[in-house]
């Protein structure tokens, strides 16, 4: 963190594009994949890295919201749709033909790129709020579909469920197993979606979240791009959608409703719109947010209220602070959890000197 | 051939069902048409309200009317607090931030809820019959009744409001131009406190009447859910959009429901003014009363 940045004279284009300029955020990059891949697999106990599981499919499906909503400027309440569309295509290709992970997931993948591309058609002509009530529409729509069309949810309780991923034969079964499993596809997620964004594509994806009509008029193609936000963002979600099938075992419709949507959006919003660490932190922190509460009340809460109350408290104290957060993240701090780390880094980039 | 008489029983629910959903796509064209903002809690606005009003008279013994009138206070005082509070520091910024700051208020309001009056549905009863009035082939259930007469009461008072008083040609004024109606000397910000307090309003009303012919619980909220329809449908911006979106949406979701349900199991109420809201989208993006906006670098 207190690197100095003086003496770095850059002199060619690759070199000012590149994504980690300094040798500093390289050895730190490199630090937390160690880190990531040897420290915390080996060190933690188990039941704590589901909770890093969680965290990591949230991670793919906030990065792929975070490139249709931050740097397109598209508005979508329909993440949760795309992502099941994602998981139950994979589980019935899983199920029905014995697709391994390696097929089913990047079928998963497309065919929601396909629907979302399909549910960002209205983005063409309309935009702002109405875009973001097409996409509900469109949330709304899948939702019914999956449920009533027993030939894609497979009977009962509108779930499916999916054998193990396997890998050269050895089932991916342990959460430890699951958390490399995860761990690969996030960090694919990362370096994609870092690289997607410094890309002719990713300014152009900007250039119509700044101005749609100035972008238009220096020549891109409004159409195109617009609709490959869609389809990009959705394949996220799909991906994310049969990540989280086979980390459950079974793809139920319940796991991707509206609320799904919302959570999604609110990583987004809290981690920081329009950037991909953002994502990161954003996922993080909603994700954690009703296990720690739920940890806090049930080491404190039975002090000052009975155990049915706090039972009753749990997830009703989850919404509120849900919901200020997201509201207090808007109106003090519109960047984001990003933004606070920016200010940190910057401080210390400085220190001790403060000007 | 088809069925007349369970044609026009459908057909009359879907009247005044839908004359009910109007007064609710009231509360959301109010601020939209005055603050430009939009309100994805306005279901949970609903929502709180008839739980006030439930509460006020299950949990502390209120008289009816008392209960009602604390319920229309209580959401004009939320609706200054809200403005207040949440909205104004938001003037200005672009709009997902107001989207997702009343999505936000959505989940609190979830939250609040059964946190204070318990999460047990709640009955809200007014003090007129539950015996369907017969006339004709049509039965039709008084609430619903007093529902859209209240509504089509509204519906004018706030039609004679926007287009005659003085005020709500001061609201119009800067809907249309903030900076504009400030430098003519209209106190913008007191607008649009004014436009949630009237939209509190709305909502109270809304909660009373579907609190009263649904019951209370956290599920009155997915009431909100069909403003979106109405008002693509109607219009954003206008209140005979209301009322016309309100009528479609009411019409085709009892009809759709009425002959596609035995089909397909159910659901088609919630699934088929959405689709047709695809379509209007598809033809007419603003609505049928709706402001085409135009741009230009």
């Amino acid at each position: 963190m207190i690197h100095r940045e003086c003496g770095v004279l850059k002199t060619t284009y690759e070199a000012d594009m590149a994504l980690y300029p300094l040798p500093i955020a390289r050895w730190t990059v490199a630090a937390v994949a160690v880190l990531m891949f040897v420290v915390l697999p080996l060190s933690v106990h188990e039941y704590y890295l589901s909770i890093v599981n969680l965290v990591s499919i949230s991670v793919v499906g906030a990065l792929g919201l975070n490139i249709l909503v931050g740097y397109t400027g598209q508005i979508s309440i329909g993440h949760g749709a795309f992502m099941s569309v994602g998981a139950y295509t994979a589980a019935n290709f899983a199920v029905r033909l014995g697709f391994p992970f390696w097929l089913s997931l990047p079928l998963g993948g497309l065919m929601a790129a396909a629907v979302g591309a399909v549910v960002g058609i209205p983005s063409l002509r309309i935009k702002g709020l109405y875009l973001a009530i097409a996409t509900l529409a469109g949330q709304l729509i899948i939702e019914w579909t999956i449920n009533h069309v027993t030939f894609i949810s497979g009977g009962v309780q509108a779930s499916i469920q999916v054998p193990r991923p396997e890998l050269f034969g050895y089932p991916i079964a342990t959460q430890r197993q699951m958390y490399f499993f995860l761990l690969i596809f996030v960090v694919l997620a990362l370096v994609a979606t870092m690289n997607l964004v410094r890309s002719r594509i990713g300014r152009a994806f900007i250039a119509i979240r700044d101005h749609d009509i100035a972008a238009e008029i220096i020549g891109v193609n409004i159409f195109r791009y617009k609709l490959l936000a869609f389809a990009i963002s959705s394949f996220y979600a799909g991906v994310t959608g049969v990540l989280y099938t086979y980390y459950q075992g079974i793809a139920n419709y319940e796991q991707f409703q509206i609320v799904t949507s919302i959570d999604y959006l609110a990583m987004i919003i809290i981690g920081g719109l329009g950037s991909v660490l953002g994502s990161v932190f954003g996922a993080t922190f909603v994700t954690l947010l009703p296990i720690v509460i739920r940890y806090t009340m049930e080491a404190s809460g039975g002090l000052l209220f009975s155990e049915a109350a706090v039972r009753n408290l749990i997830p009703n104290l989850r919404l509120i602070l849900f919901g200020a957060l997201i509201i207090f993240f808007l109106v003090v701090e519109p960047e984001g959890l990003n933004r606070l780390w920016r200010n940190i880094r910057n401080y210390f980039r400085l220190w001790p000197f403060a000007y | 051939m088809l069925d007349w008489q369970f044609f026009s029983l459908l057909l009359s629910n879907g009247i005044l069902i839908g004359l009910m959903y109007s007064l609710i796509a009231l509360g959301f064209v109010l601020v939209y048409k005055a603050t430009d903002a939009i309100n994805f809690a306005q279901g949970e606005f609903v929502m709180i309200a008839g739980w006030g009003v439930a509460a006020a008279m299950a949990l502390y013994g209120a008289p009816l009317w008392l209960a009602v009138a604390a319920g229309l206070g209580g959401m004009i005082g939320f609706g200054f607090g809200l403005e207040r509070v949440v909205l104004r520091p938001l003037i200005g910024r672009p709009i997902v931030a107001v989207i997702m700051a009343t999505i936000g208020l959505a989940a609190v309001l979830r939250g609040l809820g059964p946190l204070l009056w318990g999460a047990e549905t709640r009955s809200l009863s007014l003090p007129i019959s539950d015996s369907p009035i017969v006339w004709g082939p049509l039965f039709i259930p008084p609430i619903q009744l007093l529902g859209a007469v209240v509504s089509l009461l509204f519906l004018a008072a706030f039609g004679w409001f926007f287009l005659k008083s003085r005020k709500g040609i001061a609201m119009r004024a800067v809907a249309d131009n903030q900076q504009v109606a400030m430098a003519m000397g209209i106190n913008v910000e007191r607008y649009f406190a004014l436009a949630w307090a009237m939209a509190g309003v709305v909502s109270a009303l809304g909660g009373i009447i579907w609190g009263s012919l649904l019951g209370v619980d956290v599920h009155l909220a997915l009431v909100g859910f069909k403003v979106f329809p109405v008002v693509i449908l109607g219009g954003l911006d206008s209140v005979p959009g209301a009322i016309l979106g309100g009528l479609i949406v009411g019409i085709v979701e009892n009809v759709a429901a009425g002959y596609v349900d035995p089909w397909v199991g159910g659901g088609t109420k919630d699934f088929a003014p959405y689709l047709l809201m695809i379509i209007a989208l598809m033809v007419r993006p603003y609505g049928i009363f709706g402001k085409a906006t135009i741009e230009r670098v």
